[in-house]
This record gives structure tokens, sequence and C-alpha cells, in this order.
């Protein structure tokens, strides 16, 4: 479980998280999900390190993450898997070279262990064959696949996902859905996933936090997400014509 | 007011002056920390001696010989007066060449070459995430991206610089024979009259220090990038400007240190 305590980050005079508290339960999938611009990823960021937070505090099952030093750090993060929102491979290496990375600098696993492992995790996200294809030479949607078998393959007991699927069409996007809600709950990890789409939110999303103004405006399940009345929700679950004529159907059945 | 504001701008230049070299010392101490796997490091160090010295090599060959070439023509060309025997040359090639221009000049030549390539390879790295990719997995992304290039760096540049003596003498002795201006045994005799070894350890010093100026800085200048991929062009003149100029310095004290 990961517990967010009153996180607080400005950048200059831009305060992108106000007093943010939220907890994260281990063998779900935690969605964080909001408009663009409303401090999702510097959220996420803040919570495996990547940006420091002005004020508050994030704890791995128990342990607090935000009063480390960088050495400490180092160890919880040898347990996170992150997906991030632009891909972030290393381009001067090959798909499978990508994927075996974390195992190569941290596991003993011999040549052969590491090619069978990245096959696997290649397999899961249908990538198995393009192994020796540079980040370069694959399409957007080729490389967000190519980086969760990346951010899997350590397997994590944290997984950190950033728009898993934006740019993928409707196929792989729930190809992808799947492949993060069966490792979730297969190894039971802590999986937090942010996303706009609201065909994930409500394929996958156990436990859902919706921000909005850099606060923790509401938290739910993909149940409650539908029927609440709260505003701010309304106008970003039911912003699609789409989604309306969904909700117009339920509320008939009902 | 306007002379207020002056002195504001003066003050926080300095101060940033000071916060980057605060920084710049921070970061070697990040640097210089047990790599996590030596299997690993290795294979990076030869990457690094591959991409900062091998490919190096083809233009400080081509700058020494030429250079060699032009510095023994203009001495013998300044030489007018019947007194100066025509072994000084010779004696000049070499004291030239090993005092400064092996070791500073084409250091500073490869603080473009070099100093650009690293900035703008961690820069990129930087601006797309590829460096938080690598400290999420547990890496410490300084030790893994930049010691490999310092010890690279360590290593090749004492190479670079008997390669470059040796090509520049070379040089210089090839230009006087097609300008029929002096002959190979009086050329040779000049190189070895009042040969002193240790200029040859002063400027294998120098060498070591330029190179380890030229990546560290480069590294530093990359590492902190901010923003986008304009913002790696911008760190890479930057790493380029900082690192000349830190090597002038340097070269400065140096040789105020050793010759004097
Ligand atoms: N490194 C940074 N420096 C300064 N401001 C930043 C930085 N990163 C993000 N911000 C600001 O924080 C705010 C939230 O950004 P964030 O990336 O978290 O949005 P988001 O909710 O992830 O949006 P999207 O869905 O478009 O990815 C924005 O106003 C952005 O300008
Ligand atoms: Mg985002």
């Amino acid at each position: 479980m990961i517990e967010v305590v009153n996180v607080n980050k400005s950048f200059a005079s831009n305060q992108v998280l106000d007093n943010v508290s939220t907890k994260f339960e281990t063998g779900k999938v935690n969605m964080i999900i909001g408009q663009s611009g409303q401090g999702k990823s510097v959220l996420a960021k803040c919570i495996v390190g990547l940006h420091e937070v002005d004020s508050g505090s994030v704890l791995y099952d128990g342990r607090d993450f935000s009063a480390m030093e960088n050495h400490d750090r180092r160890e919880i993060r040898k347990e996170i898997g992150m997906l991030f929102q632009g891909s972030a491979l290393f381009d001067s290496m090959t798909v499978e070279q990508n994927v075996m990375f974390p195992l190569s600098m941290f596991t003993k696993m011999t040549k052969k262990e590491m090619q069978h492992r990245a096959d696997f995790c290649l397999d899961r996200v249908n990538l198995l064959g393009k192994n020796k294809l540079l980040p370069a030479e694959c399409s957007g949607g080729m490389q967000k696949r190519i980086a969760i078998a990346r951010a899997i393959s350590m397997k994590p007991k944290y997984l950190f996902c950033d728009e898993p699927n934006s740019g993928l069409d409707p196929m792989t996007s729930i190809v992808i859905d799947n492949l993060i809600r069966e490792i979730t709950y297969e190894f039971y990890i802590t999986t937090v996933v942010i996303s706009h789409d609201m065909n994930s939110v409500i394929e996958i999303g156990d436990n859902i936090i919706f921000i909005y103004k850099g606060q923790n405006w509401w938290s739910g399940d993909k149940k409650s997400i539908i029927q609440t009345e709260n505003p701010e929700i309304n106008n970003f679950v039911y912003a699609s014509e789409f989604m309306k004529d969904i909700k117009a159907s339920m509320q008939k059945k009902v | 007011m306007a002379a207020i504001k002056e002195i504001s701008i003066n003050l926080a230049l300095r101060m940033k002056i000071l916060s980057n070299i605060g920084k710049y010392f921070l970061m070697l101490s990040v640097v210089f920390t047990r790599p996590e796997k030596m299997k690993i490091f290795r294979r990076r160090l030869f990457q690094e001696v591959q991409n900062i010295g091998i490919n190096s090599i083809p233009i400080v060959a081509l700058l020494s010989t030429f250079m060699g070439g032009v510095i023994a023509l203009q001495t013998a060309a300044n030489m007018t007066s019947p007194l100066l025997p025509e072994y000084t040359i010779g004696y000049i090639t070499r004291s030239s060449t090993i005092l400064e221009f092996s070791p500073t000049i084409i250091s500073l030549i490869l603080a473009g070459k070099i100093g650009s390539n690293v900035a703008s390879e961690i820069g990129t790295m930087r601006v797309t995430e590829q460096i938080d990719a690598l400290e999420i997995m547990g890496v410490n992304s300084l030790n893994y991206l930049v010691l490999p290039k310092i010890i690279g760096a360590i290593l090749f540049f004492p190479i670079m610089l008997i390669f470059s003596i040796g090509l520049s003498l070379i040089g210089g002795w090839l230009s006087l024979l097609m300008a029929n201006l002096s002959n190979t045994e009086t050329y040779i005799f000049g190189l070895r009259s009042f040969f002193f070894t240790g200029d040859i350890g002063y400027a294998l010093v120098k060498s070591i220090v330029f190179g380890f100026v030229i990546v560290t800085v480069s590294s530093f200048y990359g590492y902190y990038t901010k923003g986008g991929a304009l913002d790696v062009g911008k760190s890479s003149t930057q790493a380029v400007v900082i690192s000349s100029v830190v090597i002038l310095i340097c070269n400065f004290f140096l040789t105020q240190m050793m010759l004097l």
C-alpha cells in the first residue's frame, strides 16, 4: 500500500498540488484521473521522488520514502516499475536491451535467463519478434508497449503507469488494460494508473481519485463515479455524447 | 537607479556562478561512487573509450600533422638572423608542441567535439525523461552515465597527447623537407637538444586535467538541462564555452605551478 499524506508541491508561484492525501491499495488498480494540466503527472512524480515534495510525506508499506536519503530511496525504487507519459526508452539500445536493462543491472540472471524474461514480457505486450529494433524505428504505440514491458520486467511491487493507452488504438488499449489488471491481481502488486480514458476507468479502475485544481477532489470506485452528482466529475465523465447516452440509458433501466 | 540595477544583476550573476560551482562539486560527489555492477561499468567504459577516444583520433591526427608543419615553417621563416643555428627549428617545434600545442590547443578543439557530444547526449536523455527512467529503476544515473566518461577521458587523453606530439613532429619534419628549409639530420638534432623529460610529464598532467574538465563540465550542463530540444542545444553550446574557459584558466595556473 502506498500512502500519500498532505502533499504540497509548487513550481515557483504555481501551486500544482494542494494538500493531496490518498491511499493506493495493494492488489488493486488505483486510478488517478482528471483533466489535462491538473497535476496528475506531478503527483505521480512526487510519489516516486522525481520531484521533491514541498511538504507532506509518501509511505511505501509504512516506509517513509520522502524522509529517506537518495541511497535508501534507490532500494525502494528497485521495487518500482514506471511507465512514463513519453515512454522514456533508452534510444541507444534495442527493444530487447531496453527490457533487459534493469535485469542486467540488478539481478544475477544469465544472458539466457534475461533473454527468456525479455521475450516473455514482450510477448505480453504483443511485441515478440521486434526484439532487435531500435526505439526510433518503432511507432509511438509500440514504444509505449515496450516501456510497459520494461516496467514489468523486474516484477515490481509497485507499478506506475502514466497514460498507458494514450496514442493506442481501442483494441491495443484493451490489451494493455487487461495486461495491467492481470499483473496487478496475479502478482498482488500496488498499481497506480493515470488516465483520461473513461473506457479504461470503467474497465479496470478499482479505486479512483479525481484530481482537480491540484486537490484530491473526489475519490471512490467505478460504480460511484457513474452515479455521483459532483458537477466537476460529471463534466469530466460525461464530456462525450457517447457517455451521456450511456448515462441516459442506464437511468432508463433504473 | 540604473546603477543599483546593474549591481543587483552583477550580484545575481555571481551568485549563479557560485551556486553552479557548488552544484558541480556535489555532482562529482555522486558520480564518484562504486558502480552497481562492474560488468556493466566495463561495458560502458568500452563504449565511452570508443565514443570519446577512438572517434576523436582522425581530427587529432589531422590537426596535429598540419599544426606541426605550420610551426616548423613559421619558425624557419622567422629565423632571419644568421647567428641562430638551423637546428633551432627542431628545438622550437618540439618545445611548442610538447608544452602548449598538443596538450592545450588539441584539448580546446576536443572541448568543441567531445563537449557538445557529451552535453547533447546527456541533455537529450534528460529532456526525454530517460534519466528519470534510470533513477526510477534505482540506478545512480550520474554514476552510470558520467563515471565511464571520466575514466575513459583520463585513459584516453594521455594516449592522444603522445599520438599528437608524434604526428606534429612528423608534420614539422615533412613540411621542412617539402619546403627545402632544412634536412632530416639537423631537424632531429634540434628535436633532441636541451631535452627535458619533465616536460612530457607536465604535458601529461595537463592533458589529464583538461580531459577531466571537458567531460565533467559538459556532463554537468547536459545533466541539468531543463526544458526541451532547444535547451539541449543551449546546454551544449554552454558546455563548449565553459569547458574552454575552464581549460584556459587551468592552463594558466598549471603553467605557473609547474614551469616556474
Ligand atoms: N517541471 C515542471 N516545472 C514547472 N511546472 C511544471 C513542471 N511539470 C509540470 N508543471 C506544471 O504543473 C501543472 C500540472 O502538470 P501535469 O504534468 O501534472 O499535468 P497532467 O495532469 O499530467 O496533465 P496531462 O493529462 O496533460 O498529462 C501544469 O500546470 C504544468 O505547467
Ligand atoms: Mg500527465
